[in-house]
Order: C-alpha cells, then sequence, then structure tokens
C-alpha cells in the first residue's frame, strides 16, 4: 500500500489520477535481477530480443530491489534462501508485486515430497500476485503473467475503500 | 604409472599402513587407517613418480549395516595422467580424521562438506563451518537414518 492510497474519497478527479498512475505503473514495471534456479533461464529468455520483455514496459531488470517493482520469484526456493528473499522483498519500495514462477516456487514442485531444504511454496515467506505454472513455464507464459500483473495493478486506486 | 605400479610404490614406503589395495575394476584404491591418512597423502602428493596435484573429490558413504563411515578420496596427477584413490574407514558414532587442507588446499570446501552432509569431523580444519544448509540446521541429511525435519524457522517442510 503506498503512501496516498485509501486517504481520498472517490470523485471524478480521483479516478482520473487512478488512471494515470495505473497506467503508468502498469507500462514501467522494473523487475529485479533475481533468479534462483532453471526457471531463471526462462526468465532471462524472455527478457532477451525474441521475446522481449522490453514490450511491456517490464524489460528494464534493477540490480538492486529498491529501484524494483517487480520480484519474479524463478526457481527453488531452499530454507537458507528464505530469510534472503524475505529480506530483499522488504527492502522493495511500495508498491511491490511478487509473481512465482514454476511449480518449485509455487508449491515446490519436483521438491515438494522427500526434499529436507526447499521451502514448500514461496507464498509461505511473501505475499504472491500471481502464480504462473510449469516446469518451466514457457516465456510466453511468463508474458501471460505478467499480462495478468497488469490486469491487477489496472484496478488499484487511491480512493477509500469500503471497509471489511 | 598404472594402480598396480602405484599400489606396488605405496607398498614400499607406507608397507604396513595399508589395511587393503585393489588394483582393478573401476575404481582402483587403497584402505589406509585413519591415522595414517595424512603419511599416506603426503607420499601421494610429494613422490616425485605419482605426484597427485589435484584432489578431485571427497566422497562420504554412510553404511549404517557395517557402522561405518567410507570416505573416498580421488586423486588426479595432472602433469603424469595416472588417477588413484584413498579410503579411510571411520566410527560411525564418531567418525573423526585429520584434515588435509594442507596437502591439497582443495580438501577445504569437500570437507566441509562432508561435515555438513554426513557429520565427519575433521581434525584441525581451519573453518570447518556448515557449507550449504543453514548454519543453524540440525543433524546431517545424508546420513542414511536423518529423520526429516517438518518445520524450519515456522515454514512448514512437509506438507
Ligand atoms: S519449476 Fe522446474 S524449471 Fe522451475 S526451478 Fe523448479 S525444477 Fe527448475
Amino acid at each position: 500500500m503506498g503512501l496516498i492510497e485509501g486517504i481520498f474519497e472517490p470523485g471524478l478527479i480521483v479516478t482520473s489520477v487512478d488512471w494515470v498512475l495505473n497506467w503508468s505503473r502498469q507500462r514501467s514495471i522494473f523487475p529485479m535481477t533475481f533468479g534462483i534456479a532453471c526457471c531463471a533461464i526462462e526468465m532471462m529468455a524472455a527478457g532477451a530480443a525474441r521475446f522481449d520483455l522490453d514490450r511491456f514496459g517490464a524489460g528494464a531488470f534493477r540490480a538492486t530491489p529498491r529501484q524494483a517493482d517487480l520480484m519474479i520469484v524463478a526457481g527453488t526456493v531452499t530454507c537458507k534462501m528464505a530469510e534472503r528473499l524475505r529480506r530483499l522483498w522488504e527492502q522493495m519500495a511500495e508498491p511491490r508485486f511478487v509473481i512465482a514462477m514454476g511449480a518449485c516456487a509455487i508449491s515446490g514442485g519436483p521438491y515438494h515430497l522427500h526434499a529436507y531444504h526447499v521451502v514448500k511454496g514461496v507464498d509461505q515467506i511473501v505475499p504472491v500476485d500471481v502464480y504462473i505454472p510449469g516446469c518451466p513455464p514457457r516465456p510466453e507464459a511468463l508474458i501471460e503473467g505478467l499480462l495478468r500483473l497488469q490486469d491487477k495493478i489496472s484496478t488499484r486506486t487511491i480512493a477509500k475503500q469500503a471497509q471489511g | 604409472m598404472n594402480s598396480t605400479e602405484i599400489i606396488q610404490l605405496l607398498q614400499q614406503q607406507q608397507g604396513p599402513a595399508l589395511a587393503a589395495a585393489v588394483a582393478d575394476g573401476l575404481h582402483p584404491h587403497v584402505v589406509v587407517p585413519a591415522d595414517r591418512l595424512m603419511a599416506v597423502a603426503t607420499v601421494l602428493r610429494t613422490d616425485w613418480r605419482l605426484r597427485f596435484d589435484l584432489l578431485r573429490c571427497i566422497s562420504a558413504i554412510d553404511w549404517p549395516a557395517k557402522n561405518t563411515i567410507e570416505l573416498s578420496y580421488d586423486l588426479l596427477a595432472t602433469a603424469r595422467g595416472h588417477s588413484f584413490a584413498v579410503k579411510v574407514l571411520l566410527d560411525r558414532a564418531n567418525p573423526r580424521v585429520e584434515s588435509l587442507r594442507g596437502i591439497w588446499p582443495a580438501a577445504e570446501w569437500h570437507e566441509r562438506e562432508a561435515f555438513d552432509l554426513m557429520g565427519v569431523t575433521f581434525l584441525h580444519h581451519p573453518d570447518l563451518r556448515r557449507i550449504l544448509l543453514p548454519e543453524d540446521w540440525v543433524g546431517h541429511p545424508l546420513r542414511k537414518d536423518y529423520q526429516y525435519p517438518t518445520e524450519y524457522q515456522g515454514l512448514q517442510l512437509n506438507p
């Protein structure tokens, strides 16, 4: 939740500001340079020339969490990594989004049973916005997940929400 | 040198130190008692005919039925082109052996791995910490009787 969110009464001006904010946020999602296993190879492919994430404004992989809006958890999260992953997420500026890419990040995937060292789902550590299944998901699937994330961003508003 | 010649040379130099020797098959090796490992390793590293300058790997194998942990040091002589292995058998309840860090620097991380996953203690190792698992992990996971944890720092591991 950003600083200015949830403090204004709904109205024409607020919805117009919403539209501008969401439009710009949707089209400039900067992902963090963060890949932890084989899924990251597909993420790199998605960022490279053939699939070109830049067409959707998400090709500027930032080398620091402080400049990033999106964390693509691309790979197997081990117990040792869990603490570091949480810390990276905490360093990101709000609003921040998380995509769980691949079976490992969703549920442990191939390591769901018989693995003592793998976190069974990254949603135990950070809140996840979009899940992309596959082992690994193809770059098209990552792009689809990104578009769903853009849909999700388009519903954000700075107006007060009904309590409930 | 082939394996038979290597074993002969070791027997000349270290005689009674060798508990067993296997010259043929896929994995020619000698078995030495733990307290003689350092001496045998020094010969393998420094003798001008052997010159094993590369420690490829340290494998630790758990044998619960024999109550043994076996360490296998695989060596390669890059200039001579021959390879060989040394094994030690350790007590499973309290596996301790001298570190070979001083002879092959590569041993440092291999020994940390064997310590981390198998619980072998290497005496006089400069930095014997866990290398793969978190520092506060309990147990040594590649032991055959290892009990899988259900939880680590609040994370559910066995759903
Ligand atoms: S989901 Fe499959 S491809 Fe992705 S990190 Fe896990 S094992 Fe690798």
